[in-house]
Order: structure tokens, then C-alpha cells, then sequence
């Protein structure tokens, strides 16, 4: 007997265990009977995984926002700090 | 005396012929060690900070307890890494003392339910953001200051785990709080920046 299939509630609660692969088989596969009859948690489930993506692109190291090069006075502040 | 431990297989034979001279105290090792990561450390504490003088204060006191660290550094890990993970915690330290503003609420980015479980405003898919280099920029920005908007305890989950790729326990300990309690706020953190993503990427929606 399958059990009722969750609600979007559950579905939205449940959204970070899916992504991380942390659901056990049973609730994997009625999360995913879920979205197969669900469109909006679908876009739901997308625009989450995306807004990851781009929350790294927009920051992460590599986004035009990494200095080259750390400032020669912060370089000698440490190592006088070191010394003192 | 053989006070220095093998070098550990991660441990690339550069890092660990370097990790010897910051160990033997060498003034020009500390010098190179802190021009090579320095730059890195610098970008990290800058977007945990968004404030130019504490993030070069952070990275200060970083360096100063890796040197002071340094015989507890095992080479398990990369130093690149170790070093990270150190300015990671002294940014925090400094977000800490910052007069703690009153933090606005989160609950009105959170999705919402009718009674009978369904979301009470059904998703629609979102554009790809991600044609023209032009879009891709626009996007970058909105999301940097999407990012800003959050409140600053989701902002900084939000960055320990998806910015900084920590794991769950790890920002947990960091943060003082269980790992329960890091995911929890890592979910709400993602709905909330998803919410104000979401009129912009949305099908049809603004720009």
C-alpha cells in the first residue's frame, strides 16, 4: 500500500533534504510523485536550486569581486603584528 | 629533535617545504605566505563584512592566529583551506562585536499555505538568466543585492554554506547554534532569497 502522497507543504519543508540527497527511498519516491504531478512545486523546486547557483556565481571567488593582489600596507601591518 | 610531523599526503611538497620555514620562523616565508593567500583572504572577509577596514582587520587577526597556530596545522587539510576556514571565523568574530542592529523579519519571504497543504501562490518557472553577458552581469548584480537585503543572520548561513562551502556541521559550530538549527536557517535563508529573486527571473516578469 503507497502512502498518500505529501502535500506542497511538505514538499517546500523537505526541499533542502532532496537537493542534499538526504531522504531515505521511501519519501524520495513520493517527493517525486509529488513533482510529477505538481508543476509549481517543480518551479518551486527550480527557482531553489538555481537561486543556489547564482547566490555562488554572484560571490564566489572568480566573480570579477577578488582583489589580485592583497595591498602592500595590509602585507607589512601583518607582519610587523607578528613581530610586536 | 624531530618535532615536525610527516607531511601528509594532501600536503603538496611546496606547501609543506613552506609549512617547514613558517614553522623554522622564516621572516621571508611569512612574507610569501601572506602574498600568496592574502588577496583571497581579503575577498572572503570583504563579502562577510562589506566594510574595507574590517575585512583588512579580520584578515589581520586571521593571519596573526594562523602563524600562532601553526604547530597545530597537521596537513590534513590544504593550507589554502586551513587558512580560509581561519579568516572565515575571524570575520565572524568581528560581525559579532558590530553594534547588533535590530534584525527586520524574514517571515514575509517565506512561502505561504492554504489549509489544505497547497502553496498558496503556485510557483511559475523562471527564465534562463544566464544568455548574454550583458544579462548574466545584471544578474550577478541583482543577486549581490538581493544577498544585502537579507537579514544579517540568514545572510551569513547563506554565505557560510553556499559561498564559502562549508558544510552544515562546520557552520553550525562556527555559528554557535546545533546543525539543526543551521539547516533550518539555510532553508529559510535560500526561500527568502529565492523570494526576491523571483519577480525578476520569473517567466514574463520584470527585468
Amino acid at each position: 500500500m503507497s502512502r498518500p502522497l505529501p502535500t506542497c507543504r511538505e514538499i517546500f519543508a523537505f526541499l533542502a533534504d532532496y537537493l542534499d540527497d538526504a531522504l531515505g527511498a521511501e519519501e524520495r519516491v513520493a517527493f517525486e510523485r509529488h513533482l510529477s504531478v505538481c508543476p509549481a512545486c517543480v518551479a518551486y523546486l527550480d527557482g531553489y536550486r538555481e537561486t543556489i547557483r547564482l547566490a555562488r556565481e554572484a560571490l564566489a571567488d572568480g566573480a570579477e569581486v577578488t582583489p589580485p593582489e592583497v595591498p602592500d600596507e595590509l602585507v607589512s601591518a601583518i607582519l610587523r603584528s607578528r613581530n610586536s | 629533535m624531530s618535532s615536525l610531523p610527516a607531511p601528509a599526503s594532501d600536503e603538496s611538497p611546496a606547501e609543506a617545504a613552506l609549512v617547514a620555514r613558517l614553522r623554522a620562523g622564516e621572516e621571508a616565508a611569512f612574507a610569501e605566505l601572506v602574498k600568496a593567500q592574502g588577496g583571497r583572504l581579503l575577498a572572503v572577509a570583504q563579502r562577510m563584512l562589506r566594510n574595507e577596514e574590517d575585512a583588512r582587520d579580520a584578515v589581520q587577526d586571521a593571519f596573526l592566529s594562523a602563524f600562532r597556530a601553526l604547530d597545530r596545522f597537521d596537513g590534513a587539510a590544504r593550507l589554502s583551506t586551513w587558512l580560509h576556514r581561519i579568516v572565515v571565523n575571524a570575520a565572524l568574530m568581528k560581525l559579532r562585536t558590530r553594534r547588533r542592529k535590530p534584525e527586520s523579519s524574514i517571515e514575509e519571504l517565506l512561502p505561504t499555505f492554504l489549509e489544505d497543504g497547497h502553496a498558496a501562490q503556485p510557483s511559475v518557472p523562471w527564465r534562463d538568466a544566464s544568455e548574454g553577458e550583458l544579462d548574466r552581469r545584471e544578474t550577478r548584480e541583482l543577486v549581490r543585492r538581493s544577498i544585502d537585503a537579507l537579514p544579517e543572520t540568514y545572510r551569513t548561513i547563506l554565505l557560510l554554506r553556499d559561498v564559502e562551502e562549508l558544510d552544515t556541521g562546520e557552520a553550525a559550530r562556527l555559528l554557535g547554534v546545533t546543525t539543526n538549527a543551521a539547516k533550518t536557517r539555510l532553508h529559510r535563508a535560500r526561500q527568502a532569497l529565492r523570494a526576491l529573486l523571483d519577480p525578476h527571473l520569473r517567466e514574463g516578469g520584470a527585468p
